[in-house]
């Protein structure tokens, strides 16, 4: 039997399929071809042929994402022992797994793309690449567990719900599983809240007080406006929507949910148009976003310290991994 | 806690690997019984019993899967050339849909003098036909 890969193509490039940039074709050309088929809504995966500006857009974004779930978890790894119940610190210790859970698909993505995991551990902790802004922050109190666990977590699954149609299909396929579990979180951290609104008069009161204290970062998360059409992650559809988008539909979504719960928000400026269906509020404090992602917030430098010794201490059993004779050769 | 001895330098001087390196795995699992083994992801190890550690953890931890596979991403042969796969040829002669015959039905109707059965009567008939036919009892099978 002929080997149906040894065959030569017997279609022209532009006739081969729908991905014609696979073809050994001038640059420019493949270019082209790429861009028109990911505009049109077209599927990557990390076999395919990419131009050096998709692969760097999607690597920074998936490498972003994963550095913020393996130190996100390290605000709510601090509650672990200090959990109210049983009930509550299994669900916590579990929510904690799912996170780095989402680093280490995450960080598989970005691998294939051509960055070794152990780079990408150095540029975290060198400060080179980033994190989201939430996780700068100290929790002061059990309410920011709540806190963190819905509205942190529900701002962040309205971005990764419209990431499952990333033109990048690897991470699309990633975020569907993502997605999944995080709704879990939410409604671990939406039972939390609605437990203290519905305890003491002390326990609404720290629940309104941590939830003071997180709306800033909460309107600053998902970043300033930026033109749509100035937006390269956009262009590639790598993400879908605008941080506006984001932030309208979070607002939309999660501001009744918070209210009917009679608690209230810190900004007089909050309101929905009617007609329009657009939030306005206060300027969020762009300039503290700026400061605490450049790794300049209150728990910042605390944060990295505990990954670098973390990494340190941990150094012998990835060197073993590496060392121990394969199973074959014992054999 | 200390780091065993040499280790530090077999990584940084890019000295020979003793031991196996991490490599891709791809994992695939099975949701419930009777589904097909999916795709879910892949994990890096050095071995095929650290993937499947890893899988689980990754892939079952939650009890979403009830069986796991690993395989060496390396030992997947794989063939997307649309030479063989998606010419543009009309190949509707293979599909159920690339055989359209609700005119000429109708026409052959007319011709032989019958009226269109309703469609929920025939098709109500054919199901009754259908499973009244006689199964193997499972007492056979045995």
């Amino acid at each position: 039997m002929t080997d149906p890969l040894s065959l030569d193509p017997i279609l022209e490039p532009h006739e081969r399929g729908r991905l014609p940039f696979n073809e050994d074709l001038p640059h420019d050309e493949r270019f082209e071809h790429f861009e028109a088929h990911v505009i049109a809504g077209g599927k990557i995966e990390a076999s395919d042929w990419m131009p050096d500006e998709y692969r760097t857009g999607v690597l920074r974004f998936v490498e972003m994402h994963a550095n913020s779930e393996l130190m996100g978890v390290l605000p709510e790894r601090e509650w672990l022992m200090r959990a109210p119940t049983l009930r509550r610190k299994l669900a916590l210790t579990a929510k904690v797994q799912d996170e780095v859970g989402h680093a280490q698909l995450l960080y598989r993505v970005a691998e294939d793309l051509g960055k070794p995991r152990e780079a990408m551990f150095d540029d975290l902790l060198a400060g080179k690449t980033k994190f989201h802004n939430v996780f700068h922050y100290p929790t002061k109190t059990w309410a920011d567990i709540g806190v963190i666990a819905w509205l942190v977590d529900a701002a962040a699954i309205v971005a990764q719900q419209a990431l499952r149609d990333s033109s990048y299909a690897p991470y699309a396929r990633t975020m569907k599983k993502i997605c999944w579990e995080e709704s879990v979180h939410i409604m671990h951290g939406r039972d939390v809240v609605v437990t203290l609104v519905t305890g003491t008069d002390q326990q609404r009161a720290m629940l309104q007080e941590a939830l003071d204290r997180w709306w800033g970062p909460l309107m600053q998360m998902h970043g300033p406006r930026s033109p749509r059409e100035k937006d390269r992650d956009l262009h590639w559809r790598i993400k879908a929507k605008t941080s506006e988008e984001l932030r309208q539909e979070f607002l939309t979504i999660y501001v009744p949910r918070i209210l009917e719960l009679g608690l209230t928000l810190p900004d007089p400026e909050l309101r929905r148009d009617d007609a329009t269906g657009d939030w306005s509020y206060t300027e969020p404090d762009w300039q503290e976003l700026r400061t605490v992602v450049t790794n300049h917030g209150p728990k910042s430098e605390e944060r990295l310290e505990f990954r670098r010794v973390s990494r340190e201490e941990t150094r012998w059993v990835r060197e073993s991994i590496l060392r121990a004779p394969a199973p074959e050769a014992a054999a | 806690m200390t780091s065993p001895e040499n280790g530090e330098r077999m990584i940084d001087e890019g000295s020979p690997v003793v031991g196996p390196s991490l490599e891709p795995w791809e994992v695939f699992r099975r949701e419930k019984e009777g589904d097909p083994m999916r795709h879910g992801g892949s994990v890096m190890a050095p071995d095929a019993v650290l993937a499947l550690h890893y899988a689980r953890e990754m892939f079952g931890r939650r009890q979403e899967s009830v069986h796991l596979w690993v395989v060496r991403r390396n030992d997947i042969h794989d063939l997307a050339d649309p030479d063989l796969l998606d010419p543009p040829l009309d190949r509707s002669f293979k599909k159920p849909g690339g055989y359209v015959m609700r005119d000429k039905l109708a026409a052959a109707r007319e011709r032989s003098g019958q009226a269109k059965p309703k469609a929920r009567d025939s098709k109500a008939g054919d199901t009754k036909a259908r499973s009244a036919k006689p199964r193997p009892a499972k007492a056979d099978e045995r």
